[in-house]
């Protein structure tokens, strides 16, 4: 049977039919949608991790009991996972265990655009690589096979063009697998200076078997078509090339590490000129040029950026097409929705001018006008101890002026560290902490501030404020965002307060609630003076009717979500609810 | 292609084409982003069928029809449209932020310029929309509109529609579908 799959949606059925029991993660776009789709198989305990070394340790534990694990994470995760992933590497693995990367080049929602194939290379641990969701279900299940036969974890490395494209997928059946059971083995997972010598050795030899294993691996295929032209290529660059260079031979690598050097040596000896065609970074070709062999690569193929298929036309077209003007379509950035509970902390911390160390999550959109209200934005949970860094260089002084803002899931994945750390220092940190019950961006997985579990069930709840507590913050507030004067007297009151200061604006995410009646504007009192545009709501826009002197401000119906901030920014109380339910 | 504004249910909408494509034998492949992007900024998914579909990504200047949910959406990616391809645009003017500033202005040339590249078709859906007493209904009003010009069964539509939304808003979406046909 056939069913029309994302490739997120194949990792999670490949995890399935391949018998897995355990899967973990750490929500991140574009991979978030593997665990979400695994809460719906009864035979696999999944958890949202509270970050991703968190995530893979877990599984790494559990396939030390052999057990099939899996755990998935976006490009950036593995960053945060790179400790226990290189020492994966050494120990090895009982079940089977497969570890996901969702790299997202073009960056559509990342802060970097880094190919996380060099993870594997670094860490020596094999790569897999579909091209569409059908070999994605089947490279999981494969995956698990390989990382059994070979005791190694395997990288299965996907991209946003995988993980949220979708096609056919044929649908098999779950084989179950048998968990072996813990037997102690310290040579193995006790990786002490010792025993790790001897691990690396092991490795090594281990590689070695994995590089001839690639030479026969099925999906690592020529398909020949004229010899005037040779392409190699992986993952997604496959579907492009195939519709850019359709009567050219292919060597289509799955198995991108190690390479199958022997296949390659054949195939370029049989073509007369050969491109190597991969997303991101030269690696293929870099190690296809060490083995002596004449190619074609990012000498024409951009490097940054996604590829798509005009992109690969274009690098081996001497004209170039004629375009149609796009230059002057006013660009549509993403922006906090109406309502969004942020948007109140942003306009004080504007109205304060503060610096505001920033941290990722949809609050990282407050830097945008006309909020402008965000500094800097690194990784999760640099708000916090980027903060404290600009303290120790600037002086008490200023830290009066400096806060740092984080989501609730952004504090749990990252910030408690840095808040330890700064107490500990004898920081002069002010963090806010934008609790709004859940994780908006990747589209609301609950976390420990939610108590709710991955698949539902009501786990403990961990409120933040009991974290900063345990942490020794002395000035710890729960403030409602949607309240401005309450907002700025608490941030005049924490910024006041000497040594480390909480403050917890809490309102849910305005997509978890309904919304109240809309606002409209009264024509009468309304002056045109666009305090009201401030706020950068989506809802809010200003006009020019020819019949009126000013301008006049209009709430859009559709869009407004009766929260009531443009009500208190308004000094004329131009902004009123409709009576009699009559609209304008 | 489908475009418009994130939250205006475009990927919903590039589901239900899917289904149908599918249902009909076809090969299906399409291509959407989610996450940053999603939040109220410019939104496009691709949707591909035929025999055989290669990449799920349309090349530019190749699209056969472009469903557009808002004005200065279409005009940002009609570049993606063939010549004399088919544009089904939502009459309704959504302003990004940078023209609600007043930073910049919100094209008024939009007609003019669809229509020198191809066939267009302005819908009002949002109104109709609001008719039947759900705003969200737009994306299924256009598919109704796309639905005249190719040549899928309308039970395939109705399946495809059964088997993408919430049980509740079933007859909602069927009728919104027939309002779109009808137009």
């Amino acid at each position: 049977m056939k069913s029309l799959l994302s490739g997120n949606e194949a990792v999670a059925r490949g995890a399935w039919e391949a018998g897995c029991t355990v899967a973990t993660a750490y929500p991140g776009t574009p991979s978030t949608e593997i665990v979400e789709n695994i809460t719906q198989y009864p035979e696999i305990y999944c958890e949202w991790s509270i970050n991703e070394k968190a995530a893979l340790e877990v599984a790494a534990g559990a396939c030390f009991a052999g057990a099939r694990a899996l755990t998935a994470m976006k490009h950036v995760g593995l960053n945060v996972a790179a400790d226990p992933f290189f020492t994966m590497g050494y120990s090895g693995v009982t079940g089977g265990f497969v570890i996901v990367s969702a790299d997202d080049p073009g960056m559509w929602s990342s802060q970097n655009e880094q190919d996380n194939r060099h993870y594997g290379r670094h860490a020596k641990i094999p790569i897999l690589e579909p091209s569409d969701s059908n070999e994605t279900k089947l490279f999981t299940k494969l995956g698990f096979e390989i990382s059994e036969k070979f005791d190694t974890p395997v990288l299965l490395r996907l991209t946003t063009r995988i993980c949220h494209s979708t096609c056919l997928v044929e649908l098999g059946k779950r084989k179950e697998h048998k968990i072996k059971g813990y037997v102690k083995d310290i040579k193995k997972r006790l990786v002490l200076p010792a025993h790790a010598r001897l691990l690396h050795v092991v490795v090594e030899e281990r590689l070695k078997e994995l590089a001839e294993f690639s030479e026969t691996f099925t999906y690592n295929k020529i398909e020949w078509g004229k010899k005037n032209l040779g392409i190699i290529t992986s993952g997604i660059s496959y579907q492009y090339a195939k519709e850019i260079f359709p009567e050219a031979s292919f060597l289509k690598l799955s198995f991108t590490y190690p390479i199958p050097k022997k296949l390659i040596t054949k195939f370029a000896r049989r073509v007369k000129k050969m491109i190597v065609i991969e997303e991101g970074d030269p690696i293929l070709e870099t190690e296809i040029r060490a083995m002596g062999i004449k190619v074609i690569g990012k000498d024409k193929i951009p490097l940054c950026g996604e590829l798509t298929p005009r992109v690969i036309r274009d690098s081996f077209s001497k004209k170039t097409k004629k375009k149609i003007q796009t230059a002057k379509i006013p660009a549509r950035p993403p922006v906090l929705c109406p309502g969004c509970p942020h948007r109140g902390v942003f306009y004080v911390i504007n109205k304060l001018k503060l610096v505001a160390t920033g941290d990722i999550g949809c609050y990282t959109l407050g830097a945008l006008p006309p909020l402008n209200a965000i500094d800097t934005c690194v990784c999760m949970g640099a708000s916090v101890t980027n903060a404290q860094g600009l303290e120790k260089a600037l002086g008490k002084d200023f830290s009066k002026k400096v806060v740092a803002v984080l989501g609730d899931s952004t504090f749990f994945h990252g910030g408690i560290t840095g808040l330890v750390n700064a107490v500990y220092n004898k920081g002069n940190l002010n963090l806010v902490i934008l609790d709004n019950y859940t994780t908006a961006m990747t589209g609301h997985q609950p976390h420990p501030g939610t108590g709710r579990l991955a698949k539902g069930e009501q786990g403990k709840r961990i409120p933040p404020e009991e974290i900063a507590k345990g942490c020794g913050v002395e000035f710890i507030k729960i403030v409602n965002p949607g309240d401005l004067e309450e907002t700025e007297a608490a941030f005049k009151e924490a910024l006041a307060f000497d040594g480390v200061t909480v403050l917890i604006f809490r309102r849910p995410c305005a997509l978890l609630l309904k919304p109240s009646p809309p606002y409209i504007i009264d024509s009468e009192l309304c002056n045109g003076c666009a305090l009201c545009l401030r706020i950068g709501c989506p809802a809010i826009s200003l006009h020019y009717p020819e019949d009126r002197e000013k301008p006049l401000a209009v709430i859009d119906q559709a869009l407004c979500f009766g929260c009531k901030l443009c009500v208190q920014v308004c000094n004329r109380d131009a902004i009123v609810l409709p009576k009699n339910k009559k609209i304008e | 292609m489908i475009c418009g504004v994130g939250g205006q249910g475009i990927i919903l909408a590039s589901n239900v084409l899917c289904s149908v494509a599918f249902s009909e034998g076809l090969d299906v492949k399409k291509s959407e982003v989610h996450g940053m992007a999603q939040r109220g900024g410019s939104v496009i998914t691709h949707v591909r069928f035929g025999k055989k579909v290669y990449s799920p990504l349309i090349e530019e200047g190749t699209s056969d029809f472009i469903l557009a949910f808002e004005r200065l959406e279409a005009l940002r990616y009609l570049p993606y449209l063939k010549e004399n391809g088919i544009m089904i645009v939502n009459d309704r003017e959504i302003p990004p932020m940078s023209v609600l500033v007043g930073a910049v202005t919100y094209p008024q040339d939009i007609d003019r310029r669809l229509k020198k590249r191809g066939e267009t078709h302005f819908v009002d859906a949002t109104s109709i929309a609001f008719e039947l007493g759900n705003v969200r209904a737009v994306n299924i009003i256009l598919l109704g509109v796309l639905s005249k010009f190719l040549n899928f069964k309308k039970q395939s539509w109705k399946e495809a529609i059964g088997k993408n939304v919430k049980e509740r808003f079933v007859e909602l979406n069927i009728t919104a579908f027939n309002r779109g046909m009808c137009i």
